[in-house]
């Protein structure tokens, strides 16, 4: 048993540090706290991140399989909460100075962190329905912070029922394979497809459902329709936070089932997944087009991410697995520097959205506007920045498995998507000189924009061994 | 020096992360101090790959001065150059010193305009060095990113639209030659270009959604590739991208978009349509070749239609990157010696004529023909100037121009004597049209009042045209400067490409 406690020993960490978080702030001076509460969840995500990444040794199963630790699984959740505590501290000013700064937040974004660690690691449906749950309850009530805000309780709310639709598939498809298969474990999953050629079809049902409810949790067209409102109706910093790490989550999730659970099944599944990819993709990039609304925009952008990094995994090998994580992780690195600076877009002391407004931005900031193209760039996919090399290893990933069609639609999907943002590019490079928008002064909002932008030029070098890392976490879930 | 070739590459980005960091303010001092940091290093760059020259053997039709580096995801960092990339690399030192020359006076946003053509410096020569497909792509893709933003931020009214169309078409051409060049990895294991070069991809005919395709892989890799190098030569009919940037791009954007970057369209097909994918050249040449010929004639037709003296300029450049693609695709000694003299040469000659474009666009801010005439009566040293330019336009022999598209008409004639009929007659129309506009501009009497109290060239634009004028006429005269270094590797080539089609049973396009 203890052995057991020693596996999820992180997980446990975390929730303890909530749960004192939540009491702490209760019975003492309730949001005047928050602040501290906010510097030291970040402390503690790092110090968890830190912590996994350097004890983590091989694979640790618990519970009698239904938790396990391995790379792929120490993988993810670095790069969870190493995301989490950076969208966590550039939200802080956003937050204090509209007075959303309450406690809860820094509780609700822990909890759903356990959840999303929970989530990479679980190894039995029962498990990851846990993890996903906690996951998402937190998450609904993140979105929907601005109490007094329409929009923000009207994204909270669609979230939360189209949220829990998706559940109901996810939760349909377990019963159906638990039914089918006679265990909720993934390897007892495995075995019960038995090599045959084709899965029955009540496990192919099953799959199916489940894959439905994954692909709602990345937002995978065509059960993406939450996406767009709930970036933009949202509070920023919590759309930079569904942005990130609940992203890496999800995908991590759908890995770990698609290869764990049903890894002798990649022929029924690839081509499932291969239609999201494209889906999202060309949808991600054509709708985009013609938003003017930046949270609208990057919605938009994130799906056609997801769509790329699900190339990765529509490979079906363990090369495509680990070009996803490293897409995963170039995707959340690009996005926090370019929520920074959203961030920092604001005019009369109110946030603005419209990209127009940012005319001429080039001439009164050079150096974020710099930055900023730097990420623009590189989220289209240019060389020699690192958004590149992401889309180069999923597109090989893909050949690789023999999916060339793949990698033609990807590319010709990414040049759509390089026009929009080539238009924000436009839009701080080339426009008319306008009203300009407030000078933000936030050490931490163009700490993180540069440093972004930063990574995005000097990972050309060697990636800062992500890749490496990712090849190893590949391994330990594709045997 | 084991490692000049990444020292000549590097140098313009060291000297442009130097100005981004240290420079500060926007004074008269700070914009001084630009550019001549940009000028002092685009020469250092120069002065570096003489060394590169000066160590160089032509006969060795090998990679020289090879350096290879592990990198990321399985990928080598490796650059070296042979007899064919050498004087590419060359071409881009030497024009650049005098690009950044001629925008002396230039007043908006200085530095960051000067960063833009550093970089861009070293994305051109990284693809004229690069020896790693990935890498070659990098290099490749990159440099739109400053172009996209010189066209952008210094271009002219309709400058916008002329960026966008430029980034998206080439971006559109270009990510297809990625997608084949990640099948070619996965076919021969290696990114390596000279490993790629001994290997031999599939030939044999198969069928793809019921379409049969002749030539196999080998055609489908072609095929992604010409899409790229298509587009940046540029072809007809994929050429619209071309007018539109280099009316709108300022004088120096115009230079080097002409001068250099045209010329990695026609380095592709050098480096990797004819030697890797030998049967698809051999069974796709004619078509190449017809539409070369096309290419010649009518934008030599459309060009006699311009009242805009830069479009003029850049149809005229489209009918000579024509020759260069049917010299290229003659695949023989005369053809291919051809088609990179004509590149070489047009990187003077082109360049040459948008600065001519520049010095009066500079002082009266229009290009357009009809503003001007009778230009000879105040500006006698500009005449003579664009005159020699002109006339090295034409291939009026004793200029460069003469020898390239003599080589490339005599290698193309040995191939497909109706194309080379085809486009010889392209040879009268670059007269006829050249030669109308400078008698538009230049000859008449002076009588537009505007350009009454036009000046002169100064001393510094003199001094940017010399050494153009120098080359063009030393080359002119003395064609075996560029002919000998690059000869034996052209011959290595060509060699090579006959043995693997020899190899290879006859394919036809249609077979029954």
């Amino acid at each position: 048993m203890s052995a057991d406690l020693s596996v999820i020993l992180p997980e446990i960490a975390l929730s303890v540090f909530a749960m004192a978080g939540l009491l702490w702030g209760a019975y003492t001076g309730k949001d005047r706290s928050a602040p501290m509460l906010l510097w030291a969840t970040v402390a503690a995500f790092l110090a968890l991140a830190l912590w996994i990444g350097l004890n983590g040794d091989g694979t640790q199963r618990a519970f009698g399989g239904m938790f396990v630790d391995d790379a792929f699984a120490r993988f993810a959740k670095v790069a969870i909460l190493v995301s989490a505590a950076a969208v966590l501290l550039m939200g802080e000013g956003y937050m204090a100075r509209r007075g959303i700064l309450k406690f809860e937040y820094p509780v609700l974004i822990a909890l759903s962190v356990v959840g999303m660690m929970v989530m990479v690691s679980a190894s039995d449906l029962i498990v990851l329905y846990m993890g996903l749950e906690l996951q998402s309850l937190a998450l609904y009530v993140i979105a929907a912070i601005r109490r007094d805000s329409a929009r923000s309780t009207e994204a909270g709310l669609k979230y939360f029922v189209l949220g829990a639709l998706s559940s109901g598939l996810l939760l349909y498809g377990a019963s159906l394979t638990y039914g089918f298969a006679g265990t909720t474990q993934f390897a007892g999953i495995v075995a019960a497809a038995g090599g045959a050629e084709h899965l029955p079809l009540g496990l192919l049902l099953g799959l199916a459902f489940l894959f439905t409810g994954l692909a709602f949790k990345v937002s995978a067209v065509p059960f993406h329709m939450w996406t767009p409102d709930v970036y933009e109706g949202a509070p920023t910093p919590v759309t930079a936070f569904f942005a990130t790490a609940p992203k890496i989550a999800a995908m991590a999730l759908f890995a770990r089932v698609a290869h764990d659970a049903f890894g002798g099944a990649t022929r029924d599944w690839g081509q499932i997944v291969a239609f999201l990819a494209v889906a999202s993709m060309f949808l991600g990039s054509i709708a985009a087009i013609g938003q003017r609304n930046i949270k609208r925009l990057m919605a938009y952008s994130s799906i056609g991410h997801m769509g790329f990094a699900l190339i990765g995994l529509a490979a079906g090998t363990a090369q495509g697995v680990s070009a996803m994580l490293v897409y995963m992780a170039i995707y959340v690195a690009m996005n926090i520097g370019t929520f920074a600076f959203i961030l920092s877009m604001e005019k009369d002391g109110r946030p603005v959205t419209d990209i127009a407004s940012l005319n001429q931005y080039a001439r009164r900031e050079p150096t974020k506007a710099l930055a900023m193209l730097v990420l623009l760039f590189s989220l289209a996919g240019v060389p020699p920045l690192l958004g590149f090399f992401a889309k180069f290893a999923v597109l090989a990933a893909a050949v690789h498995a023999g999916m060339t069609w793949l990698a033609v639609a990807g590319v010709i999907a990414s040049v759509i998507g390089a026009f929009y943002y080539l238009r924000i590019v436009y839009f701080i490079y080339f426009g008319d000189e306008r009203e300009p928008l407030d000078p933000v002064r936030s050490p931490v909002l163009s700490g993180l924009l540069i440093a972004s932008a930063l990574v995005m030029v000097l990972g050309v070098a060697n990636l800062f061994g992500v890749d490496v890392q990712a090849a190893v976490a590949a391994e330990a879930l594709v045997r | 020096m084991d490692n000049l070739v990444s020292i000549v590459t590097f140098i313009p980005l060291v000297a442009a992360v130097i100005l981004a960091l240290f420079l500060r303010g926007d004074d008269a001092a700070a914009r001084r101090n630009a550019k001549w940091t940009a000028l002092t290093a685009t020469t250092f760059t120069f002065l570096a790959s003489l060394f590169l020259l000066a160590g160089f053997d032509p006969q060795d039709t090998g990679f020289q001065f090879v350096e290879e580096r592990a990198w990321i995801l399985g990928l080598t960092y490796k650059v070296g150059v042979d007899g064919i990339s050498i004087l590419f690399v060359l071409l881009t030192t030497f024009l650049m010193p005098l690009t950044i020359a001629a925008c002396w006076d230039v007043e908006h946003r200085v530095k960051e305009y000067m960063i833009a053509f550093l970089v861009l410096e070293t994305l051109m020569i990284g693809v004229f060095v690069a020896l790693d497909l990935v890498l070659f792509y990098l290099f490749f893709e990159a440099g739109l990113i400053p172009m996209f933003l010189i066209i952008g931020i210094w271009g002219g009214k309709e400058r916008i639209y002329a960026a966008f169309k430029f980034f998206l078409y080439t971006f559109l051409g270009s990510v297809l030659m990625l997608v084949a060049m990640i099948a070619m990895y996965v076919d021969a294991g290696t990114t390596d270009i000279v490993a790629l070069l001994g290997h031999r991809f599939g030939s044999e005919t198969f069928s793809l959604l019921g379409i049969q395709i002749v030539g196999g892989m080998q055609t489908l890799l072609w095929l992604a590739f010409f899409a790229s190098f298509a587009v940046k030569m540029p072809m007809w009919p994929v050429h619209t991208w071309l007018p539109d940037a280099h009316v709108q791009a300022p004088t120096a954007g115009s230079v080097v978009l002409a001068a250099i970057l045209l010329k990695m369209g026609g380095y592709g097909f050098l480096r990797f349509s004819l030697p890797m994918f030998p049967v698809a050249s051999d069974l796709l040449a004619p078509l190449v070749l017809w539409l070369s010929a096309i290419a010649i004639v009518y934008t030599s037709l459309v060009a006699l239609a311009q009242s805009d003296m830069k479009k003029l300029i850049a149809y005229s450049s489209v009918a000579h990157m024509g020759y260069v693609t049917a010299g290229i695709f003659a695949v023989n000694q005369q053809g291919i010696d051809g088609a990179i003299f004509q590149m070489l040469s047009h990187g003077f000659i082109s360049g040459a004529l948008f600065l001519c474009v520049g010095v009066i666009y500079d002082r009266m801010h229009t290009r357009e023909i009809d503003a001007y005439g009778g230009l000879v009566n105040r500006m006698p040293a500009y005449a003579l100037i664009f005159m020699l330019f002109t006339m090295a336009n034409v291939g009026l022999p004793g200029t460069s121009g003469f020898i390239g598209e003599f080589l490339t008409l005599m290698g193309i004639f040995q191939v497909n004597t109706w194309v080379a009929a085809v486009a010889t007659t392209g040879v009268i129309l670059s007269a006829a049209y050249a030669l109308w506009l400078y008698r538009r501009v230049v000859f008449g009497d002076l009588i537009k009042e505007s350009l009454r109290s036009i000046t002169d060239m100064t001393r510094r634009e003199k001094a940017i045209f010399a050494p153009l004028v120098a080359m063009t006429l030393l080359l002119g005269v003395y064609p075996s400067l560029v002919t000998d270094r690059i000869g034996p590797t052209v011959a290595a080539l060509i060699e090579q490409n006959q043995a693997a089609v020899a190899e290879a049973a006859p394919l036809r396009l249609a077979q029954n």
